[in-house]
């Protein structure tokens, strides 16, 4: 493989005493899409941020497009397209208006971003909001919005810091089509998320982040295959009975995680186990077979679910 | 509905030098774009506000004061003469604060705008400077209008007095920059605005020679006038517009003053900016 476009090695951040990034290592190559999956507080925002160049690291290496961000800040930013966990549009200004002055702040000639303000307007189904104010765009149109904005420079590399929280399902589906053509493009991705489905739909590799450490990496396949079985059976018994329930089929299957709403049995072949469970006389109230999800690879490196 | 045109990448389009010399005046385009959402309510009360208390205080007011202190007048000069400086001085510090401590404060809290500028190749300095170029610009144009209401209410006598214009941007300047470093240092502008308006810019107003010679209060109170840019800026305006007495040495000093608290300013408010951005 080429050399990598980011490359970290210890990256370390402190605040006070709190530590955010614990000496994590990672390389991320030119085209693919990158992720870092972890629940809350993991610290992917704060390693976000020091890759996109605008807060420094207290330890470590890392280099970027083969600078150092600590010295080469601005030359580093000039070529990252940056999706903040937060949208921080100017909400005064119209949606065009946001395109127009984000394209001037990279030193865009006008020409250029008048033109781009117009794609970028298709690309993020806006064209209608054009004139509109920030202040009255939906929760998903301002996603967009904010998407679009990040690629008016034409960036190398496209940083998203949780691109779906807080949107519902349509609105998720759209961001993630507009997310893949990107990708299609060959524009590099780089993508926290604490959703697991969203981790497997975009995410060519990944790290799975706790507590500001790299638990696992790999495909999304590789990590699933790697780190559960291929089903899951899903039964439940009752909120009381779930563990008392779990202790007792604890044999039948190769790991069992007795969940307070839920008992998750990781097996090869769901079907067949909860013919099993029935044929040994007993009955929960409901069952469901699934496919092994990464939902479940972070439950077994962390013994906790993602979202708590 | 796709990106329809050939991607260049931004290798191709982004030149980071370019951004490094101009991003204070891209910073300052947009700001100025903003600020034209609201153009007619600001030229409106640019221009209502000295109509008004030449009107009330300059031409009601004066007419009082001139009578019970005779020819010899205030200063030498009618009273709205006397008063109409320092007015101009006080606009351009009231325009330049609404323009610097309002958007740092949206900036870094309300919409975290600095934070997406920042995440493009342009700086905390250039921010810092950018948002300050914007509030220099709506100072410049409201004392100009200033100026324009008080030519037309005969409130000038010298043939130089519109040179009362730049010290009084200069004024505005160097208080803006110093309140624009400390709303980027604010975490809770609640209080501020309470002591900023209270204790700040009504004794400003009040105590800073505005209505009267400085050298009419207590001594004791004298101080608020000495280190108020207010003072210096009207000092330099009546001796520019009318031709009131002033000391070479003083006149440096008003000067100096001026100068050293919009350096030391625009120093803390870049440095600020960058490490708030940084955290």
């Amino acid at each position: 493989m080429s050399n990598p476009l980011i490359s970290a090695r210890g990256l370390t951040k402190k605040f006070g005493d709190f530590t955010a990034v614990n000496g994590i290592d990672f390389d991320v190559y030119k085209g693919e899409s990158f992720g870092f999956l972890g629940p809350n507080g993991a610290g992917k925002s704060t390693a976000m941020r020091i890759i996109g160049a605008t807060s420094q690291r207290t330890s470590g290496t890392i280099s970027i497009l083969g600078k150092d961000p600590e010295l080469h800040g601005p030359q580093i930013r000039a070529h990252l397209g940056v999706v903040p966990q937060q949208d921080n549009l100017d909400m005064q200004l119209s949606v065009a208006e946001n395109l127009y002055i984000y394209g001037r702040y990279f030193g865009l000639s006008r020409k250029f971003v008048k033109g781009k303000v117009d794609e970028l307007l298709a690309f993020a189904q806006l064209e209608e909001k054009r004139d509109a104010k920030v202040e009255n765009l939906s929760g998903g149109m301002k996603r967009r919005l904010t998407i679009a904005r990040a690629l008016v420079s034409e960036p190398e590399i496209l940083m998203l810091d949780e691109p779906t929280t807080g949107l519902d399902p349509q609105a998720r589906h759209i961001l993630w089509d507009r997310l893949f053509r990107l990708k299609e493009q060959g524009v590099t991705l780089l993508i926290t998320t604490h959703f697991m489905d969203e981790a497997e739909q975009l995410c060519d590799r990944l790290i799975v982040m706790d507590k500001g450490s790299i638990m696992a990496e790999g495909s999304p396949a590789s990590l699933i295959k790697n780190y559960a079985t291929k089903e899951v059976l899903e039964i439940r018994f009752g909120s009381d009975r779930n563990q008392e329930m779990g202790a007792k089929l604890r044999t039948m299957c190769e790991r069992i995680e007795e969940l307070p709403d839920r008992v998750l049995m990781y097996t090869e072949d769901g079907e067949a186990l909860l013919e099993k469970i029935y044929a040994a006389d007993f009955h929960p109230k409901t069952s469901l077979v699934r496919r092994s999800s990464l939902e479940d690879v972070f439950l077994r490196l962390t013994g906790r679910t993602l979202i708590e | 509905m796709s990106l329809t045109q050939i991607r260049q990448g931004s290798l191709v389009l982004v030149d980071a030098a370019r951004v490094q010399s101009r991003g204070a005046l891209y910073v300052a385009q947009a700001r100025i774009r903003q600020m034209m959402k609201w153009i007619w309510l600001i030229l409106g009360i640019a221009i209502a506000n000295p109509i008004l208390y030449l009107i009330s205080v300059g031409i009601g007011l004066g007419g009082l004061i001139d009578k019970s202190v005779g020819p010899a007048g205030v200063d030498g000069v009618k009273y709205l003469t006397f008063l109409a400086p320092a007015l101009l001085a006080q606009a351009a510090i009231q325009g330049t604060m609404d323009e610097t401590v309002f958007p740092t404060i949206e900036g870094f809290k309300w919409h975290k705008t600095f934070y997406s500028m920042n995440s493009t190749p342009l700086s905390g300095v250039q921010i810092s400077y950018g948002v300050f170029l914007t509030a220099l610009f709506r100072a410049f144009y409201t004392v100009v209008l200033y100026f324009g209401v008080m030519w037309a209410f005969g409130a000038l006598e010298s043939p130089r007095a519109w040179l009362a214009i730049p010290t009084a941007v200069f004024a505005g300047a160097s208080f803006g920059a110093l309140m624009q470093a400390l709303a980027a240092r604010l975490e809770d502008e609640n209080i501020f605005f309470v002591v900023l308006g209270r204790f700040v810019m009504m004794p400003l107003f009040m105590f800073s020679g505005t209505f009267f010679p400085l050298t009419s209060m207590p001594f004791f109170l004298q101080w608020i006038g000495w280190i108020s840019p207010l003072w210096h800026a009207t000092e330099l305006g009546r001796h520019l517009t009318y031709g009131h007495a002033i000391s070479p040495t003083m006149l440096w000093v008003h000067f100096i003053f001026l100068g050293v608290m919009l350096v030391v300013g625009l120093f803390f408010s870049a440095r600020i900016f960058t490490k708030r951005l940084a955290k």
